[in-house]
């Protein structure tokens, strides 16, 4: 098929404008942000990913008529240097065209749903400058990550990687001079670097992977590099071992697997949006993309894969237990999200390609529904708290839980009457929300039994098939996700119980406040999609929409049918993880100040899972630490004491004033140039002091020399 | 016909004595008059050889010569005149103020 035929066929051309889109909208806000208003700022910058959305579906719908076929879009030359070739090609296939979706989509919705958030969120934070610059970077990340998906090559996937890690960093440190609570702190700025830092650690891994790829196969582009792998991993096995291994450190950093996850709950201390839209929903899935992106590669070294597969499930695991243990509503969903990532990347490390981008859509959905309905409970605590502010003056604040190290006094952000410190996202402050925010309750209660993976919702279908996959594959990853699982139910069970039900435990609770529509409106699409989301790919004859679909670029595989064993042991666990839960948490409702119920049976366990395993402790005690002190090292003695002092004072600067003062002032040229020029001076002097006595002024006497002179030379003439 | 030589030893004769009065006499008009002697010595050369090659060049040369010793006696005057007008004397050997 000829281009210019492919292209009058689809939309194909649209391409570009996936980045452009937002990038206009960007450039709108960023010159002309201030004479607007806050709700034509949010307009453009929603408009703007909208349009992304549109051409992602009319992309979408070019390839399927298109029968599947993958698409290069050519935009621009880019890089040529020798063999390396560059150019900056838009890839549209099934694969790219599914993330497109996913991301503008869920996009566009954060993106609406932020116009309500963040007008009262800089309010709340005095600072209602900030709302343009958010939505800034808000189109930016959307403009990185469509890079990232459409990219034709890894160079142009790791731009849109950088990107969108740029977009999270500044996102994550959006309120940098403050921490969580609105206290003047450096806590935002160190999370955003935590974020920025731990990813660099990745990225390395990445650009490594990339050298030995280009190295090796020669080429960066997906396509020649996937023709090339199989004869180098014929000839030189290690080589395709090392670039996935390497792969998998970048895919361990920007999708928060173990050992690079510890960014993600820090990341929190972005606004909630940032959390639902970066941080749950589409940047953190990069990682399973590249996995899934690079499938022909990873397929053919299954030690890798099966090393993918056991990270994944280990960080599925493991994240689900310190979840268990947390008290902030958006920590818990941080450590869910990295549990749910590492089912997603078990689910590719195993080959499960179609699931894993399976869970990635539906948890996309279900994920952002969470994030955003937390959102929703914060602000109306942080609603209810206000209220009280101006309404009630001073009475009963102790009531509320207070938590160790949270005494100290306000900083600026918060009405000045109050003295106590006041966590909007404690969920011990919480409580009894379901009779004062029904529609977020009900929207986050969909969203709590689709992550749990209660039947129909989507996360069933979509965990369930990853499931299945390692039942009949990996035994062990079978195990540990089963376990995750039954855990993942259990924390939001324990999440819904204590902030929905029971009685309010601070007086903020009892008078939250509804959301308004602009944030519950798009909640309530994320909602229908995570009830409806499963049908994309139903385990059953004729229903695997989505493998059928992705099985254009992925390779078609076989679509498991329903196992009803497998299946069973997961609802009967989850449904059994959630009842416990109520015993726990439900029937008999936390009290303010009392401790978690978990506490004194679980002892030191449950103290690991409150303070995640210690395992910043640990970075901080093996990596940071004798870091710390090695620059410190390096600094003082190293640098300063024998560089600076020694090397720089003693030996040149030292060799150097010997040198000028002693050998070439005093003898080279005191005692020597000077003397020579002194000597002249005297000997000119004593010279034509002997000579002035022959000029004695009498015309005659020097007519007669000039007259012996003459009498000389003729003399010399005649006689010679 | 005087041969050239005799006028050419005249010619020196009268120079050398031109000569030695500038360099022996102290008045300043005698020296003045050697001047003209030496001066008239050389135009006396001039014209031997003149007519000796048989070239007005040389008879050219003795009517600058004449016009020149004019000049220089008028400057040369008027400066012993001013000299005489401040020291009261021209005695040749106290105008030493060029002394070194």
């Amino acid at each position: 098929m000829h281009l210019s035929e492919a292209v009058n066929s689809g939309f194909f051309y649209l391409a570009p404008w996936l980045v452009f889109a937002p990038i206009t909208g960007l450039l709108i806000n960023l010159i002309f942000g201030k004479y607007f208003s806050e709700k034509m700022v949010g307009t453009v910058a929603s408009l703007a990913s909208g349009a992304a959305f549109v051409v992602s579906v009319l992309l979408a719908y070019s390839v399927s008529i298109n029968h599947g076929e993958m698409m290069s879009v050519p935009f621009a030359q880019w890089i040529h240097i020798g063999t390396l070739q560059l150019d900056w090609t838009f890839r549209v296939d099934s694969l790219s065209a599914t993330m497109m979706l996913v991301v503008s989509g869920v996009g566009t919705l954060i993106h609406i749903y932020a116009i309500g958030y963040m007008h009262e969120d800089v309010r709340f934070k005095k600072e209602e400058g900030r709302f343009t610059r958010f939505f800034i970077f808000l189109n930016l990340f959307i403009a990185a990550m469509m890079i990232l998906v459409s990219g034709d090559s890894y160079m142009m996937l790791f731009v849109g990687w950088e990107g969108v890690g740029l977009c999270s960093f500044l996102l994550i440190g959006f309120w940098y001079e403050m921490d969580t609570l609105a206290r003047p702190s450096w806590a935002n700025s160190n999370a955003a670097k935590k974020a920025f830092i731990t990813n660099r650690v990745g990225d390395f891994g990445f650009l490594i992977a990339g050298f030995l790829m280009f190295w090796y196969l020669g080429s960066f582009q997906f396509d020649e590099v996937f023709k090339a792998a199989p004869e180098i991993a014929h000839s030189a096995p290690w080589v395709i071992v090392a670039i996935t291994l390497f792969m998998l450190v970048g895919v361990a950093g920007k999708s928060a697997q173990i050992p690079l996850y510890i960014w993600l709950p820090d990341a929190m201390a972005g606004p909630t949006p940032v959390s639902a839209l970066i941080h749950a929903a589409t940047m953190v899935t990069a990682g399973v993309y590249l996995v899934t992106r690079s499938a022909p590669i990873y397929s053919l070294v299954p030690e890798a894969q099966y090393i993918v597969a056991m990270v994944g499930a280990g960080t599925a695991l493991f994240a689900a237990t310190i979840a268990v243990g947390q008290y902030d509503i958006k920590k818990v969903l941080a450590y869910s999200t990295i549990s749910q990532l590492g089912f997603m990347v078990a689910a590719v490390g195993m080959g499960a390609y179609v699931a894993g981008m399976f869970h990635l859509i539906t948890h996309a959905f279900f994920k952002a529904l969470l994030f955003l309905s937390a959102g929703s409970v914060i602000l109306g605590m942080e609603r209810g708290h206000h209220h009280l502010a101006h309404h009630v003056a001073h009475d009963d604040h102790g009531k509320g839980k207070k938590k160790e190290g949270k005494k100290e006094e306000h900083g600026h952000g918060h009405d000045e009457e109050h003295s106590e410190v006041f966590d909007p996202g404690d969920m011990r402050n919480m409580g009894g929300l379901r009779k004062t925010m029904p529609v977020t309750f009900w929207l986050y209660m969909i969203g709590t039994l689709a992550l749990a993976g209660i039947f129909p919702f989507a996360g069933f279908w979509s965990k369930d098939e990853i499931l299945l996959d390692a039942s009949l594959h990996f035994t062990s990853v079978y195990g540990q996700l089963t376990l995750a699982a039954f855990l993942t139910a259990f924390y939001m069970g324990r999440q819904v119980w204590m902030v929905f039900f029971g009685k309010p435990r601070h007086d903020a609770a009892a008078h939250a406040e509804e959301s308004p529509k602009v944030m519950t409106v798009p909640l309530m699409v994320l909602a229908a999609l995570s009830v409806l989301g499963g049908a994309l790919n139903l385990p059953f004859e004729g229903f695997h929409n989505l493998g059928h679909w992705l099985g254009h670029t992925l390779g078609e595989a076989e679509g498991l049918p329903l196992d009803l064993k497998v299946a069973g042991i997961s609802t009967v666990l989850a449904l059994s993880a959630i009842t416990l839960s109520w015993f726990i948490y439900g029937r008999n409702p936390l009290k303010a100040n009392q401790p978690d119920p978990l506490k004194k049976p679980l002892g030191f366990i449950f103290t690991g899972m409150e303070n995640k395993w210690f395992v910043d402790e640990g970075y901080f005690a093996v990596i940071i630490n004798p870091f710390k002190k090695a620059s410190q090292f390096l600094a003082d003695v190293i640098d300063w004491r024998f560089w600076h002092d020694f090397v720089h004072d003693t030996v040149i600067a030292g060799t150097y004033n010997w040198l000028s003062d002693t050998a070439l002032n005093t003898y080279a040229d005191q005692k020597g140039i000077d003397a020579l020029a002194n000597w002249l001076g005297d000997a000119t002097q004593s010279v034509s002091a002997t000579l002035r006595k022959v000029q004695n002024g009498f015309v005659r006497s020097y007519a007669l020399s000039v007259m012996l002179g003459v009498v000389l030379i003729l003399g010399y003439l005649i006689f010679k | 016909m005087v041969p050239v030589d005799y006028y050419i030893i005249l010619s020196a004769v009268l120079f050398t004595i031109g000569a030695l009065g500038v360099l022996i006499r102290r008045n300043p008009l005698i020296i003045f008059m050697s001047i003209e002697l030496m001066l008239n010595a050389a135009n006396l050369a001039f014209v031997a050889f003149s007519r000796m090659y048989d070239s007005f060049n040389g008879q050219i040369f003795v009517f600058f010569v004449i016009a020149v010793a004019a000049a220089e006696v008028a400057v040369g005057l008027a400066l012993i005149v001013e000299i005489f007008k401040t020291k009261k004397n021209i005695n040749i050997d106290e105008m030493n103020s060029l002394k070194g």
